[in-house]
């Protein structure tokens, strides 16, 4: 077997609270709590999950846009954490991100020519006077066009932009790439478009991405594999297929039974979980879906559960499942 | 109320909107119709879902119903809107307030845009219902925590001095649904409510209000672009696409057997959560939405359409009631077969 292309392990991100008059920490944010899994090459994986649940936090980790404070991920064998930022920029060339908000992610002031060609100057890929054309050859791959290199993002609608994002992601040619909601701001009809460029993408281009979202029936769509996140803890991970037919897990179970069926009349049996999500600051104490959870015991209070295997590939993290 | 009482079809329906026209100037030359002609009912008891992309219109249409198009820039320009058979739209301000929280409750997608951060929540519930009911703040105080209690708040009588910072999303939802039904309003309309949350909340917000609608027997208008949402809580359905309606009719007509290339569009774009076909690519929508400063000629979804012939691009098409209600604006409704294709 083939070494993973990321591995991620025991990722843990805290975010401080400072507080007092000295501005101590009195208290830490749990972002992300010892998160663990693989990712092959040529792989989709989904990271779901609803907010507050760290799945952005562990997206951006992984490029280390933010530092980990504990853990460790590895890319194409290498230690990601422990490059020096020389070594780091080699590693940006290799992995980028395309990021939800269309409209924030693009400077208001660059035309799309300077979009499209600062990342070819940035990492010296190719001669500057190839750079024109192969931005050029960036739009068409997106289904825009060499017209618009030459327009302001304001030019542009939200699933264009969006377009001109990922046109900029696969601009040095990575291997691996963190999507970051990338449909999630756009309308229906506009959202298939990006998901089927998205997917040609990934054929044509052989990319690995990493695609985080909370819309479950977009993720089952594109993902090959899914990780389910909770309060900064993975739940469950599985095949999409497997996941989506047999969700091992109390909450992914509840998730998934909470989604509404564009069907009329063919309500799932549903269960309402009670209350909200608890503050990541006082998660509670063993399980941490513990609070909302049906089938929780006292057991659950004591134990942190493992993710273990309960099928091929098929992980999940509660004490009561086999 | 009764569930008989709204299939009658000579009972006057609660809320009755005929070619509504709203204008918007943004400029001394240059104004925009955000609402172009749109007609609908709504009857005790029942739930219309209102469907577009941004931009459709469907946020000015409601709106226009309350009465707060923002002022100077926006006026209902045309048609009327009468509830219980009176006419509102040319009600004075003063008049419109009485209406708004009495006989129409309003939520909105972001509940800190309808809270007011200053008041506690129980003061702001009060408020409503000391205006409008005339009770004594003793009793506006018990009808605030009443209320709490009955959107599912827990410990509602500490809750009831809450500032809205002080609780959570879905709290603060449940709250403005409370403050919204304070008064028994007999319309509900409900803009986006669940957009901002997540589904497990989604969940139980949608449960809370089905459950209060058959405890209170009030109309909901649900604006939403959800069609998962649209599916699980409409008896009727009112598709717009560019400031038009372009296809109305019951629920089962509009998902089943949607006949406007744009609905059927909208239904094979959205990647469908477990099922075997979603693993199969999605049918997209080519282009964008227009805008209204340059709406295409003829039908105004021709740009997008599959379907579309050389009399799309010159005919606009009219409204035509193809069976029981369900109207369609399209040219060429008959001959296609839209559902066949689905089925595949």
């Amino acid at each position: 077997m083939t070494m993973p292309l990321l591995q991620v392990d025991k990722l843990r991100k805290y975010f401080p609270i400072h507080g007092g008059v000295l501005q101590r920490v009195v208290n830490n944010v749990k972002a992300v709590d010892d998160v663990s899994f693989d990712i092959n090459a040529g792989e989709v994986v989904g990271l779901v999950g609803e907010s507050g649940s760290g799945k952005t936090t562990v997206g951006r980790t992984i490029l280390r846009l933010e530092h980990a404070t504990s853990g460790e991920v590895r890319f194409g064998g290498a230690d990601v954490m422990g490059l020096n930022a020389s070594e780091m920029r080699a590693y940006r060339k290799r992995m980028q991100i395309i990021f939800q908000d269309p409209y924030a992610s693009l400077n208001p002031r660059e035309k799309v020519r300077e979009v499209l060609t600062h990342p070819l100057k940035l990492h010296k890929i190719g001669a500057a006077s190839e750079h024109e054309d192969r931005a050029a050859a960036l739009l068409e791959k997106v289904g825009l066009s060499r017209d618009h290199l030459a327009r302001f993002p304001h030019e542009f609608s939200g699933g264009q932009r969006q377009r001109i994002g990922i046109a900029r992601a696969l601009a040095v040619e990575p291997e691996f790439i963190v999507a970051d909601e990338p449909v999630s701001a756009l309308d229906v009809s506009i959202q298939a478009q990006v998901i089927n460029l998205l997917e040609d993408l990934k054929n044509d281009l052989d990319l690995t991405m990493l695609f985080i979202a909370h819309d479950l029936g977009v993720v089952e769509h594109i993902c090959d594999r899914v990780i389910v996140m909770y309060l900064g803890r993975v739940m469950e991970i599985a095949s999409a297929a497997d996941l989506y037919a047999r969700p091992n897990h109390p909450y992914t179970q509840a998730l998934l039974s909470a989604v509404p069926i564009p069907e009329p009349g063919k309500r799932r049996s549903r269960t309402v979980l009670k209350g909200d999500i608890p503050s990541p600051i006082n998660p509670p104490s063993g399980c941490v879906f513990r609070t909302r959870c049906p089938m929780a015991t006292a057991e659950c209070a004591k134990v942190v559960p493992e993710l273990k295997s309960v099928g091929d590939g098929h992980a999940s993290a509660c004490i009561h499942t086999t | 109320m009764q569930p008989d009482e709204r299939q009658a079809p000579s009972a006057t329906p609660l809320l009755e909107v005929r070619d509504l026209q709203t204008t918007f100037d943004l400029t001394k030359t240059l104004s925009v119709r955000a609402v172009d002609g749109v007609s609908f009912e709504v009857h005790a008891g029942e739930t219309l879902a209102i469907v577009g992309e941004s931009g459709s219109g469907k946020s000015v249409t409601s709106l226009s119903i309350m009465g707060l198009l923002p002022k100077d820039v926006g006026r209902v320009s045309g048609g009327s809107i009468k509830l219980n058979g009176h006419e509102i739209t040319t009600l004075s301000d003063t008049e419109m307030r009485e209406i708004r929280g009495k006989e129409i409750g309003m939520i909105f997608q972001e509940p800190m845009t309808s809270l007011n951060p200053v008041h506690t929540v129980g003061q702001q519930i009060a408020e409503m219902v000391i205006r409008h009911q005339n009770l004594s703040k003793a009793k506006a105080r018990a009808r605030a925590i009443e209320m709490l209690e009955l959107v599912g708040i827990p410990e509602p009588t500490t809750r009831v001095d809450n500032y809205p910072h002080e609780m959570s999303g879905g709290m603060r939802q449940r709250a403005m649904i409370a403050m919204a039904l304070a008064c028994e309003p007999r319309i509900l309309i409900a803009d986006e409510p669940t957009t901002a949350l997540d589904v497990t909340i989604q969940a139980q917000m949608l449960e809370l209000m089905q459950d209060l609608q058959q405890k209170l027997g009030m109309a909901i208008i649900f604006i939403t672009h959800d069609l998962g949402v649209v599916a699980e809580v409409a008896d009727r359905v009112v598709v717009m696409y560019a400031a038009q309606v372009v296809e109305t009719g019951g629920v089962e007509d509009i998902f089943r057997n949607p006949r406007m290339p744009y609905t059927a569009g909208l239904m094979n774009s959205i990647p469908r959560l477990g099922s075997s076909i979603n693993k199969t690519r999605l049918e997209a929508i080519p282009g964008t939405v227009p805008a209204l400063t340059s709406l295409p000629e003829g039908c105004r979804f021709h740009p997008r359409c599959a379907f579309a012939t050389e009399v799309c691009k010159t005919t606009s098409p009219v409204l035509e009631d193809a069976s029981d209600g369900h109207m369609i604006r399209c040219t060429r409704w008959q001959e296609l077969n839209l559902s066949e294709r689905r089925a595949s």
